[in-house]
């Protein structure tokens, strides 16, 4: 099984299959007949400054600057990170939270730009057409300063996927254009539309990568994105080095880890990455984006978007710019229709229902989805569990969902994790075929985020503890300090002691008569008198001030006193 | 009769002697329970518990001078994993929840520079020097309140960590009541739900069916 006979050129690849999987009703006709259209400039743009996972963007530039397209808006913090760039020249007008595509509908820190309509290009990188004569890193910091990231909804920052370590090289890179998801169909529309610019882009990233083969994965139902990549493959002459492999149409075969089974018949381990293996999986919109990058010089400031399903009036796919409003694309798709009742960002299987279409697209959103209630009804209160064992049928990733049901909802969050709660991939195939209608995906959701709030709130802890040893360590090392200082003045006392002591036996040798004040008398005795003395007048005073204080009932003033009053009137 | 005495006897000097030595050879530095109770206290280090800081409490349930539900920011939470560890019972918790996390905010009108808090926050997180204006390193701030009391213009008080997209959680499925809107939701998974979806493994029945 591990042996994959490699036959550059060949149609008749030998397949895999993974486990479980759904085949669904496509729906890709509703949108995918059409190119995609560009969208006109909108009067405003919303530009998150976190796009892709791992560090905020930080934001570099000011409220009422002017910024031209292309522009660098928001700088990356750390080495996972990207830049946000200006979609369009116009004026900055807010730097501030607005909603973002989320599950949660909260806000998140965004640039606003108003389009002043002219989209006068920065002065950009220059292209880079020998890129073959270019070193690796000098490409993955051309990607990294065109912010490209995985356009195929995670989001990872493409720069550090392409840099996978030396201890495992990377020997083949596949490229999923499989696009499984229902109704999303802009992957489809890129592959016909700009078959070359991903090939292009593909050959960069072999470039980068020094790896020996790339397999593009596409599904069968997309025969002309197919034929169309055969073709752009045939006419760069690269039939050498990238196989386009019509794969069967299987929900969810556009999975990594399932392409990845699917084209090599290898399995990634569980809790790691393809690069493990010696592979590595990037869209195909990412392909095309460094391509741009690269070739071009342009940094992602635009995308495909698919509007589809039966709420709106005219579904079809979109060329827009980061930033667009989602109510943009939906009014270009004529409006929303009466019996329009969900509208769910991503696919109908992996998406998340959002409150408002005031949310702009990001990187790495591919669909406005807006269902009517006949296509997503609702499956009406969950049932008990009847342990018909469906779920675990079809599961892609071969898990136990209904044991992580059982763990997930009784909030053990531990054994949900012996049982790989983190290789779900949130695919929806079990929910989907569940007799009991147990929004199951909502309870692994629930626990994963649950187990990452976990963790962060132990490192908080560890860290606060290690802040709290570290401030009792500095007190006590004051404090020891401090002791020093108190037995080096009493060291130094003796000198000091020696002459009151003489003074103090004068007085003391006057009143009883005895001989006192000469070098005869020893040193120890001269010191013991002092002391008692200097003891005898401490005891004495004490008494003396006790008497005349307690009737004023006075504090002892403190090192604070000042500070206290001080306070006081401010107050 | 002596044979068998004999060799019990042996056992025993030879296993003590074995023990002896164990207990010399291998010897734990500190108290490693209070070293596992203490990984899971929050380490906020309030002292709401009585004691001063989370390290002592640890000890003091170590030692069994402790009741297990005397953490306040752990909750219920922490007071379960303590039973867990310890094998005891779990009692009452008085705030059933954790409260939420809080980071204390100070206001820069009011702030006269005293210095006390820097001297009550356990963790250092709040910079500041004599009269200078002092603020609070948010990120460091463990929201234990200790900063408040000694604060003599009352300018400290504490506030809710805001929830970003970076921290909120799924919530946990509740059984939803039969009549909701239709609407957003009454699916908050965006759980699609065709009618005609099949699965690759066959009619259900046969796959159900025992193998003969």
């Amino acid at each position: 099984m591990n042996f994959i006979p490699f036959h550059a050129g060949s149609r008749q690849r030998k397949l895999w299959q993974f486990h479980g999987g759904l085949h669904l009703p496509d729906e890709k006709t509703l949108s995918n007949t059409e190119p995609a259209a560009p969208l006109p400039l909108p009067s405003q743009l919303v530009i998150p400054l976190q796009q892709h996972i791992g560090t905020p963007a930080r934001a570099c530039v000011a409220v009422g600057d002017r910024v031209r397209t292309g522009q660098v808006i928001g700088e990356p913090q750390g080495p996972v990170s990207a830049p946000v760039h200006a979609s369009t020249s116009g004026v900055v007008t807010a730097i501030e939270p607005r909603a973002v595509p989320h599950p949660s509908g909260l806000q998140a820190p965004c640039v606003i730009i108003d389009a002043d309509g002219l989209d006068q290009w920065a002065e950009l990188p220059p292209p880079i057409p020998a890129f073959k004569q270019t070193a690796a890193d000098d490409l993955r910091q051309r990607i990294r300063q065109s912010g490209i990231v995985g356009m195929g909804g995670a989001s990872f920052p493409a720069d550090v996927k392409l840099a996978p370590g030396g201890e495992h090289p990377v020997e083949t890179l596949i490229i999923n254009g499989a696009e499984c998801e229902p109704y999303i169909t802009c992957d489809d529309r890129l592959m016909r539309e700009h078959a070359a610019d991903i090939i292009d882009g593909v050959h960069i990233m072999l470039h980068i990568l020094d790896a020996r083969r790339c397999l593009v994965g596409i599904e069968d139902n997309k025969p002309e994105a197919i034929a169309a990549m055969r073709q752009a493959v045939s006419a760069a002459g690269l039939e050498r080095l990238i196989e386009v492999v019509c794969i069967p149409t299987l929900y969810p075969s556009g999975g990594e880890k399932q392409l990845i089974r699917i084209l090599t018949g290898k399995e990634v381990p569980s809790h790691d990455i393809p690069a493990r293996i010696g592979l590595l999986v990037q869209n195909v919109g990412t392909a095309m984006a460094v391509a741009d990058a690269v070739l071009r010089g342009r940094p992602l400031i635009e995308r495909l978007v698919t509007v589809s399903g039966r709420g709106v009036a005219h579904p079809r796919n979109f060329r827009v710019r980061i930033g667009t409003p989602a109510a943009a694309l939906v009014a270009a798709s004529g409006g929303y229709r009466p019996d329009q009742a969900r509208l769910v960002i991503g696919g109908p299987m992996m998406g998340y229902a959002v409150e408002s279409d005031a949310i702009p697209v990001t990187k790495s959103l591919n669909c406005v989805l807006a269902l009517t209630s006949a296509e997503s009804p609702d499956p009406g209160p969950a049932q008990p569990c009847i342990r018909c064992g469906r779920c675990a049928e079809v599961c892609p990733a071969r898990l136990l969902p209904q044991q992580l049901y059982w763990h997930a909802r009784a909030k053990d969050l531990d054994k949900v994790q012996d049982y790989n709660l983190f290789d779900c991939i949130e695919c929806g195939c079990c929910a989907l075929v569940c007799p009991s209608h147990i929004p199951l995906v909502q309870y692994y959701r629930y626990a994963k985020t649950e187990s990452w709030a976990r963790e962060r709130e132990k490192q908080a802890a560890e860290h606060a503890r290690q802040r709290h040893a570290a401030r009792e360590a500095r007190l006590q090392r004051l404090e020891r300090e401090r002791q020093a200082r108190l037995r080096q003045k009493k060291a130094a006392a003796p000198a000091k002691a020696t002459a009151a002591g003489a003074k103090a036996g004068a007085r003391t040798g006057a009143k009883t008569g005895a001989v006192a004040g000469t070098k005869t008398a020893s040193q120890h005795a001269d010191r013991q008198a002092a002391i008692e003395a200097a003891r005898k007048r401490a005891a004495e005073r004490r008494q003396a001030k006790a008497a005349t204080a307690d009737p004023a009932a006075s504090p002892p003033p403190t090192a604070n006193a000042g500070q206290e009053t001080n306070a006081g009137e401010t107050r | 009769m002596l044979i068998p005495i004999a060799a019990i006897a042996a056992l025993a000097s030879l296993f003590g002697l074995l023990l002896g030595y164990s207990a010399i050879r291998f010897r734990v530095e500190g108290d490693p329970i209070a070293d596992q109770i203490d990984a899971l206290l929050p380490q906020s280090q309030c002292g709401q518990c009585g004691y001063p800081g989370c390290r002592p409490y640890a000890e003091a349930v170590a030692a069994g001078e402790a009741e297990i539900n005397g953490c306040a920011p752990g909750g219920e939470a922490t007071m379960l994993a303590l039973a867990d560890l310890l094998g005891r019972e779990p009692v009452e918790v008085d705030a059933q929840a954790a409260p939420p996390a809080m980071v204390a905010i100070v206001d820069e009108q009011a702030c006269i520079g005293c210095t006390k808090c820097l001297q009550a926050c356990p963790v250092d997180a709040i910079v500041g020097a004599a009269k200078q204006l002092h603020g609070i390193i948010a990120s460091e701030c463990t929201g234990c309140g200790l900063c408040i009391d000694p604060c003599p213009v009352d300018c400290i008080h504490l506030e809710p960590v805001p929830e970003t997209t970076a921290t909120w959680k799924w919530p946990y499925p509740v059984p939803r009541p039969t009549r909701q809107p239709v609407n957003q939701s009454a699916n908050p998974s965006g759980q699609w739900q065709p009618q005609a979806a099949v699965p690759d493994v066959g009619p259900p029945d046969d796959a159900h069916r025992p193998a003969a």
